[in-house]
């Protein structure tokens, strides 16, 4: 199987779909010509403990599933602790991902972001050195054709 | 329920090939090059094989050359145009945007060694015309390889007609008919062509073996060395029984050819009928002028590989121009050709169906793929984006 037990099922059955009407952060990532684009809501507490979170994606399988894994692992922590998710941490819970899917999970990685940037801005708040420099841009979905050491996309 | 709809990937090998191949793995496995009855009785069934083959096709045995499969026979047929062509200073190869990559890749080799590979438009409806291969051939072109349906969107393209200014202009026409042979009808005489190349798992034969037709008097050249089989030409132990399945299916396929083609057009029109009454859908490719078996489809504000997986889980089996399926992350090239933007391609699915698909299952997949496009649009910010005027729509309806 191209993809584990775990994708599948976060394929299937996504956690925390949806939006939040009144988010207090809300990061969207990626662009329609990559394929894939994430948006991330989330409602945050007094004690910035995001108390809330939910997700809308387009993209592949493993964009819905890095999605909702991501929006798991973040629910209930503060919003410090959802700033250190790293891609590797949603690939190794999903039990990995295909070599050329690991930019799906960049994605996730950086949705969060997104959205907690988000949400400082709208608190007014100081955005922490290490993401000011943080950009949405197509990095994550950068054009590397022989990244599995295969430039086709086509094999019949 | 259980649906294949992947034809033109792959398909399944007939009863009438399996049962002909057989044979030739348990009783009959000498090899032919062997004096002995078992290698005699594999000689003789590769001759059959090849006046089979050769009939189907309107050519004659001797210009049948058998193959690995489709991809060796472009490889052998364009390679040896251009080194033939190259001695006679001749660098010029023309083609279409939208060939297969067994075409393509073969040709951006070429190009790396000197030759000047142009690749022709083939429009919004996906097919190349012979007006615009008779301005495009040069004093020094070599070669034009143009096949004769694409294998993704099924558009048929007017083969006879660039074959005949081919001829006239004393080019060499290769075609790549992996997806037409055995469904549509394939005369070599009435194409005009010089050379073409099949595969037999398209048409119910077995994977791993196809043939180049090569007129005679066009000179080829081996990839493989070794060995006298096929008159030298391709060195290697002859597949004996794949050789037979694939003539066996060749035959079948040819003998019912036109049965075929009226049933499965049907099924390919009902899905296509049904498909389109979801919104902001488009049809890939000409309406008329395509595969009997081909539905390619597109559906903004969705991403075909998770489609294709939702597919799969209510039991249709197909496959996707979409980045995401393929190790590049590039969509299709295919689509890209016919103007389809990215956006658009990301969201497209093929269907391609047989004869041994049913109307109960045609009817399965008009009923599954909208309610699969519908739950991800759901969850798909770029549908709402699109709905709210956010971003534009490409497919208006």
């Amino acid at each position: 199987m191209l993809y584990s037990e775990k994708v599948m099922d976060h394929f299937r059955n996504p956690r925390n779909v949806g939006k939040i009407e009144d988010a207090d952060g809300i990061g969207e990532v990626g662009n329609p010509v990559c394929g894939d684009i994430m948006k991330m809501y989330i409602k945050v507490n007094d004690d910035d403990v995001i108390t809330d979170v939910k997700f809308n994606t387009f993209g592949c399988g493993s964009a819905i599933a890095t999605s909702s894994m991501a929006t798991e692992m973040i629910k209930g922590k503060s919003v410090t602790e959802a700033l250190q998710l790293t891609n590797k941490a949603v690939v190794e819970a999903l039990d990995g991902l295909p070599t050329h899917k690991i930019h799906c999970s960049v994605l996730a990685e950086e949705a969060v972001k997104a959205a907690v940037i988000d949400f400082y801005k709208k608190k007014g708040r100081e955005i922490p050195e290490e993401l000011k420099n943080f950009e949405i841009n197509c990095e994550s979905c950068a054009r590397e054709p022989d990244r599995a050491g295969n430039g086709s996309s086509e094999a019949e | 329920m259980l649906v294949f709809a992947d034809n033109a990937a792959t398909t399944a090998v007939s009863q009438t090939a399996l049962d002909a191949m057989l044979p030739f793995y348990k009783e009959f496995y000498g090899n032919p090059s062997s004096l002995y009855r078992i290698g005699q009785k594999a000689a003789e069934a590769l001759q059959e094989a090849r006046q089979t083959v050769a009939d189907c096709i309107g050519a004659d045995p001797k210009e049948i050359y058998f193959t690995s499969g489709g991809s060796e026979a472009d490889n052998q047929a364009i390679l040896s145009a251009a080194e033939e062509g190259a001695k006679k200073g001749k660098k010029h190869i023309l083609s279409t945007k939208f060939e297969h990559h067994a075409v393509l890749h073969t040709l951006k080799k070429l190009e790396s060694q000197g030759f000047d590979i142009e690749l022709l438009d083939v429009h919004e409806n996906g097919i190349v015309t012979a007006e615009q291969v008779a301005a495009a051939i040069r004093d020094d072109t070599a070669l034009v390889t143009i096949m004769m349906a694409n294998n993704e969107i099924g558009t048929i393209q007017p083969i006879a007609e660039i074959g005949e200014v081919c001829r006239e202009k004393g080019v060499l026409f290769h075609c790549d008919a992996v997806q037409a042979v055995g469904h549509l009808p394939v005369s070599v005489h009435a194409m005009h062509v010089d050379m073409l190349s099949a595969s037999a798992h398209k048409f119910h034969g077995p994977k791993g073996t196809g043939f180049l037709y090569c007129r005679t008097g066009v000179r080829l050249h081996n990839l493989i060395e070794g060995g006298a089989q096929e008159k030298g030409r391709r060195a290697g132990t002859e597949n004996v029984a794949g050789i037979v399945g694939m003539a066996a299916a060749l035959k079948e396929a040819c003998d019912n050819l036109e049965e075929n083609r009226q049933y499965v057009t049907r099924l390919r029109d009902r899905v296509i009928e049904g498909l389109s009454a979801i919104p902001h859908s488009i049809l890939n490719g000409d309406r008329e002028r395509r595969l009997p078996g081909n539905i390619n489809m597109s559906f903004e504000g969705v991403e075909g590989e998770s489609l294709l997986l939702l597919l799969d889980d209510a039991g249709i089996e197909a496959s996707s121009g979409s980045a995401c399926t393929s190790s590049s992350l590039e969509p299709s090239h295919v689509l890209l050709a016919i103007g389809r933007p990215a956006e658009v391609a990301h969201g497209s699915i093929r269907l391609t169906l047989c004869e041994y698909n049913t109307e109960e299952e045609v009817e399965h997949i008009i009923r599954e793929v909208p309610k699969a496009v519908q739950t991800l649009r759901d969850m798909s910010p770029y549908w709402e984006e699109l709905q709210k005027g956010e971003r534009k729509f490409y497919v208006v309806q």
